[in-house]
């Protein structure tokens, strides 16, 4: 069984997954592996690692601004995959997802990248500009490599597509929460809650909810209907705040440990 | 040969597609389906040809340029006089139809991204005279070498967002107006100013160009009783270019140029010229294309004197035209840019914009090479009076520096 699969597995029934975004080499290559290590302590069940991208047209500023201080620390597709590698030398159960733009994978070549996530230990990529009538050779090699492909569902995402893209899928769903980029504020958690319930009917794969996820309080209010929440510029905001390495691992890891306190357990009825 | 570009899904050949977030792909699909409407809906098509006349003072000439073409020493030169157009370029062809468009899909807000201002200009033109609200993206950099530009929306009620994030030019613009469709999407039509972005824009703001050509293709005939030997436009996008190619592809006699800005030269690296150089092939903005990134497919800084050239990629159709040799593309630089600005200016009492002002001094060049039997039509996309304060600026500090 994939990591990503037994993750799920073992927490069906009992309350969503976290999973927590920092962006590769952010603020500096070398805070990426302890960051990573630090999330998990936190209590991520998965973490979603960005690779780089000069141009992040589906990320708000938070994101935009850690997509920049990578790039300007040195970061590159490359040095991202270099960097899970060795987190996995430390952990080989908390399952890995990169999440990019399309331009620097179609660089480096898809059959190339999907072997180059095999070996550094990726369970799953999500390609943001690349939907599904894009994505035939990804797959292709994707699915050869035993890499997940992950796509997204929006607030906008016709019915007819839902099953496509469900087909297209493997590991789980990205239910984009709200119309916009990431870290926008406009969180709807009852109309989520509705069209959750549309997207299970049309694909039996868990669903992860991101997108306006900002504390505690929302990743509570979603989590109570998600199968994962995944958190990303509220997380990413610190690590512009903070100079030292030691302080910022500090703070992000009890900034998640609150993300992750606030997850409501289930009772197995509830759940179903 | 006949030629059917794009595909139902958008593609030209490998070029063109349809690469955005999720969010997107539901309008897109949306905007496809009116536009088919549309096009093929007579009143749509009414109302289009006498906001032409009417508004735009279509058709633009087709003018001899006798003294340019004395001094050229060789082919005849026509001037497709796209700068005579209400606002000043070509650019407003495709805001009227968008706009339409939009008023039909019943939108209230129309955003746009710009480089030059031209195109924010024409999009917040259209956007004054129907009554709907007009947000324009606009690089920093953009904001302050096209001044005149930015005053001028400003009085016609746009707001101009200053875009300071990544290199501040027009690719940045484009992100950010992206990122604000996605978010405002249920009342806002995107209206893209070039032949770039996913499908339907490519193939839509051909459309809605292509009367450039279909006019200068009849009145060439009318004068000459004959076609051209060549077409020259400049090619940032590539939006007044496939304007003018479009009516000719399929008269294989009649060869194309598209001219990209060589900056301060290929071999410098600093340019805007993924055609010319062969940079690559990339996805960007909603599209493959050819494309200036570097190793790691970020993208690369461009450079062009003029900021409507100043991007990395370009429409997929002309990816397209270039791999099956049906259009050659060339590049000229800052320095031959300006020198065809100033010829122009001082032999025919036009003032061309910096863009027009590549194609212009390509073409110079070409109609040397063909010699006095043959003739060309070069599109004059644009006027200049937008680029008289950094022209000045620009040879002041030039200089300077010698």
């Amino acid at each position: 069984m994939s990591r990503i699969k037994g993750v799920f597995a073992a927490l069906k029934g009992r309350r969503a997954a976290l999973i927590p975004f920092i962006a590769g080499g952010d603020p500096a290559l070398s805070a990426t592996v302890p960051l990573m290590h630090a999330l998990v302590r936190a209590g991520a069940d998965l973490i979603e690692v960005g690779m780089p991208f000069s141009d992040p047209m589906a990320d708000g500023p938070a994101i935009q601004m850690a997509h920049q201080r990578a790039l300007a620390a040195g970061a590159t597709t490359r040095a991202v995959l270099d960097q899970v590698a060795a987190f996995r030398r430390d952990d080989d159960r908390t399952p890995v997802i990169l999440m990019g733009y399309v331009n620097p994978v179609e660089t480096m070549g898809y059959e190339a990248f999907a072997f180059a996530c095999r070996s550094a230990g990726v369970d799953g990529v999500i390609l943001v500009d690349m939907p599904p009538e894009e994505a035939a050779e990804w797959r292709d090699h994707a699915g050869r490599a035993g890499v997940d492909t992950i796509f997204l569902l929006s607030p906008t995402t016709p019915a007819e597509r839902l099953v496509a893209i469900g087909a297209a899928s493997t590991g789980f769903l990205y239910y984009v929460a709200l119309k916009g980029v990431t870290g926008a504020s406009h969180l709807n958690v009852a109309d989520v809650a509705a069209r959750l319930a549309v997207v299970r009917a049309s694909s039996a794969l868990p669903v992860g909810v991101g997108f306006g996820i900002r504390d505690a309080r929302s990743a509570a209010e979603v989590g109570r209907f998600a199968d994962a929440v995944i958190v990303g510029s509220a997380i990413v905001e610190r690590m512009a705040a903070k100079n030292a390495v030691a302080e910022l691992l500090a703070d992000v890891e009890a900034f998640v440990r609150d993300l992750r306190a606030a997850l409501p357990e289930r009772t197995s009825r509830a759940s179903s | 040969m006949s030629y059917e570009q794009p595909d139902a899904r958008g593609h030209f050949g490998p070029y063109g597609g349809r690469f955005v977030a999720e969010t997107l792909m539901g309008p897109l699909a949306e905007l496809e389906r009116a536009y088919a409407e549309a096009r093929t809906d007579p009143t749509f098509q009414a109302e289009l040809i006498a906001d032409f006349r009417d508004y735009v003072g279509r058709p633009s000439p087709l003018y001899l340029a006798r003294r340019l073409t004395a001094d050229a020493g060789g082919a005849r030169i026509y001037l497709k006089r796209e700068d005579l157009n209400h606002t000043g370029a070509h650019k407003v062809n495709n805001t009227i139809g968008q706009a339409l468009l939009a008023k039909r899909m019943g939108k209230k807000r129309l955003i746009a991204e710009t480089g030059a201002g031209q195109h924010g200009v024409a999009t917040a033109t259209v956007a004054a005279r129907l009554g709907l609200s007009c947000v324009v993206y606009m690089g920093a950099e953009d904001i302050a070498r096209q001044a005149p530009n930015v005053r001028r929306m400003r009085l016609l009620g746009a707001e101009v967002v200053s875009v300071t994030l990544g290199s501040r030019t027009l690719k940045d613009a484009m992100n950010e107006a992206m990122r604000d469709w996605a978010t405002t999407v249920d009342e806002t039509f995107y209206v893209i100013g070039t032949v770039s972005g996913p499908h339907p824009y490519p193939a839509m703001v051909r459309d809605f160009q292509a009367v450039i050509g279909e006019e200068a293709r009849r009145q060439f005939l009318e004068r000459e009783g004959r076609l051209p030997q060549a077409l020259v436009a400049c090619v940032g996008g590539g939006s007044n270019a496939m304007g003018l190619f479009y009516a000719f592809l399929e008269d294989a006699e009649v060869d194309l140029y598209g001219v990209e800005a060589a900056g301060k030269g290929l071999a410098s690296g600093l340019h805007a010229a993924p055609l010319t150089a062969a940079t690559g092939r990339g996805v960007l903005h909603g599209a493959r294309s050819y494309l200036m990134f570097d190793e790691d497919g970020q993208i690369r800084d461009t450079h062009s004197i003029s900021a409507g050239l100043d991007y990395p990629g370009v429409g997929p159709e002309h990816a397209w035209l270039k791999d099956i040799g049906r259009a050659r593309y060339v590049a000229v630089d800052d320095e031959a840019a300006l020198a065809a600005f100033h010829r122009l200016t001082r032999l025919e009492g036009i003032l061309p914009a910096l863009e027009s002002s590549h194609a212009l001094a390509y073409a110079h060049e070409l109609a040397a090479r063909l010699g006095p039997d043959a003739a060309i039509i070069v599109n004059l996309s644009g006027r200049g009076d937008k680029d008289v304060e950094s022209v000045a600026a620009y040879e002041e500090a030039k200089t300077c520096h010698e």
